[in-house]
């Protein structure tokens, strides 16, 4: 209740470095979003609709990698990023862009693997009808994926959720420096290992708020779009 | 797109190497709220933005071997003069100091308020069957426990699990399982103090010289690590070790406690 209470107040102070690190960890989990949509929803669908050798084992691989420990990612992006290592010239480590590499590698896999058994389920309906109109490849990719936007709606918002939500990779890549690469579970942890925990549990509580906000966005648009598709 | 990616990189790096650092640091100098206090004063004084990483002792010589980092602050003097030794860090300062405190329930069924010296505290707590818990992650203060287990001729990995118990986590999160679970925790005082859920243990053994807790500060090699931000660095550490830094440092106190002692040499 102490955590609630101090949540309500951190929000309506508008408490100036509660909003930086909510806007950062908005930032980071969006542009992530962003590029692992950009590759996952085409990725997803083409191995839906087309058939080669070894597509089935690049859908395991797929489905094995939405398992993929956060830690885990960090530490590679760590090891890539690095100055020690092969992309350390581009002096990224400890910077926003690393995390939103980290949430980049790690939901890619989720939002490939979903929309993959969306679109499968849609292939079967619509596969001869795209085969008699002629309409195969990059054209075929992009009219599943319009077609299924409403379904695909859920994929993008779970991934959405997997990014917002983890600790493990944004630590390691970000560092969890104050002002610059902090956002919202780690200053969780930070809290927490002050054993300040009814400070960490109110800003877990404006974390919640904050994904409620943006799966009730999601689902509003998506609800509006569809019935105004068929009013 | 490599052209893309240059200018990217060089926007980048542009920005980190202007007057802005990285500290490998240890996580009791965060924890304890120094670095919010410190840093802001620093930054009008010498115009250098510090970014802290804080990780235990081990990961930030380990990290700042690997380049990613300007500056090493933390405490296991022969860890920090091996890293210089090796050519990573340029060289080492002392910075401060405080101590090493041994925390516990306040009913303290190992009787540590009766032992005369810390290696009868480390044998009466393994004797009374009471809980031990360790940092186990390779850090300053859990390579100074294990001095103390061997000093006091105890094989605490043997009741690894059952006695004493490796969290693998920072001092907060230790001292979080150590509250929870009625154990011992040895701790830095600094982060104690500033603790917040320390329900009901309370300090049971301090005092002895063999738990003093020195701090250092050692600039990474610039020849070993050609993009480190070499001048900043150095205005920072001279900028510590200063009469002002120094001053400040010691002014600093949570709840009328001083929690660190300037000795810069």
């Amino acid at each position: 209740m102490d955590a609630l209470s101090e949540a309500f107040r951190l929000i309506i102070t508008l408490d100036e470095d509660l909003f930086e690190i909510l806007w950062l960890s908005i930032r980071v989990s969006l542009s992530a979003l962003t590029i692992a949509a950009v590759i996952g929803l085409p990725l997803g669908t083409y191995l839906a609709i087309t058939r080669f050798p070894g597509r089935k084992f690049c859908i395991l691989l797929l489905n094995v990698l939405m398992g993929m420990p956060p830690v885990v990612v960090g530490l590679m992006v760590y090891l890539l990023l690095s100055r020690a290592g092969p992309l350390g010239w581009m002096g990224l480590l400890y910077s926003p862009t690393a995390m939103i590499i980290a949430q980049a590698v790690l939901i890619t896999p989720i939002i490939a693997a979903l929309s993959n058994q969306v679109i499968e389920s849609l292939h079967q309906e619509y596969s001869d009808t795209f085969y008699s109109m002629g309409v195969t490849g990059g054209r075929a990719v992009a009219a599943y994926l319009v077609d299924a936007r409403y379904a695909l709606t859920t994929c993008i918002l779970a991934g959405f959720g997997r990014a917002i939500a983890e600790v493990g990779a944004v630590i390691i890549v970000g560092g969890n420096i104050d002002h610059l690469t902090r956002v919202m579970t780690t200053a969780i942890a930070l809290e927490t290992s002050k054993g300040n925990l009814t400070l960490a549990l109110s800003l877990g509580a404006v974390l919640l708020a904050l994904s409620l906000l943006v799966n009730a966005l999601v689902i509003g648009v998506r609800e509006y779009a569809q019935k105004r598709q068929y009013a | 797109m490599k052209y893309l990616i240059t200018c990217v990189a060089l926007a980048f790096s542009a920005h980190a190497l202007a007057d802005t650092i990285i500290v490998q640091s240890t996580t009791s100098t965060q924890n304890s709220g120094l670095y919010d206090y410190l840093l802001p004063m620093l930054k009008e004084d010498t115009g250098v933005r510090v970014n802290v990483v804080a990780v235990g002792t081990g990961q930030a010589i380990k990290n700042a071997m690997r380049c990613d980092g300007d500056l090493l602050l933390v405490h296991s003097q022969p860890a920090e003069e091996a890293f210089v030794a090796d050519g990573y860090g340029a060289y080492r300062r002392d910075l401060m100091y405080n101590d090493y405190v041994i925390i516990g329930p306040e009913a303290d069924p190992a009787n540590l308020a009766g032992a005369s010296n810390v290696t009868e505290a480390m044998q009466q707590i393994k004797q009374s069957g009471a809980k031990f818990a360790s940092r186990g992650d390779d850090s300053g203060t859990h390579k100074k426990e294990r001095s103390l287990w061997q000093a006091a001729a105890i094989d605490s990995d043997a009741g690894s699990g059952q006695w004493y118990l490796e969290t693998g986590s920072g001092m907060g999160a230790t001292l979080n399982t150590g509250v929870s679970l009625s154990a011992y925790v040895l701790t830095d005082r600094a982060t104690w103090i500033k603790f917040a859920n320390k329900q009901d243990a309370i300090i049971l053994f301090e005092g002895n010289p063999a738990l003093f807790n020195q701090y250092g500060v050692t600039p990474v090699n610039a020849d070993k690590c050609p993009n480190v931000n070499r001048e900043a660095a150095e205005i920072v550490t001279q900028w510590l070790a200063s009469d002002i830094g120094q001053s400040a440092i010691g002014a600093y106190q949570v709840d009328g406690e001083p929690l660190f002692f300037p000795n810069a040499n």
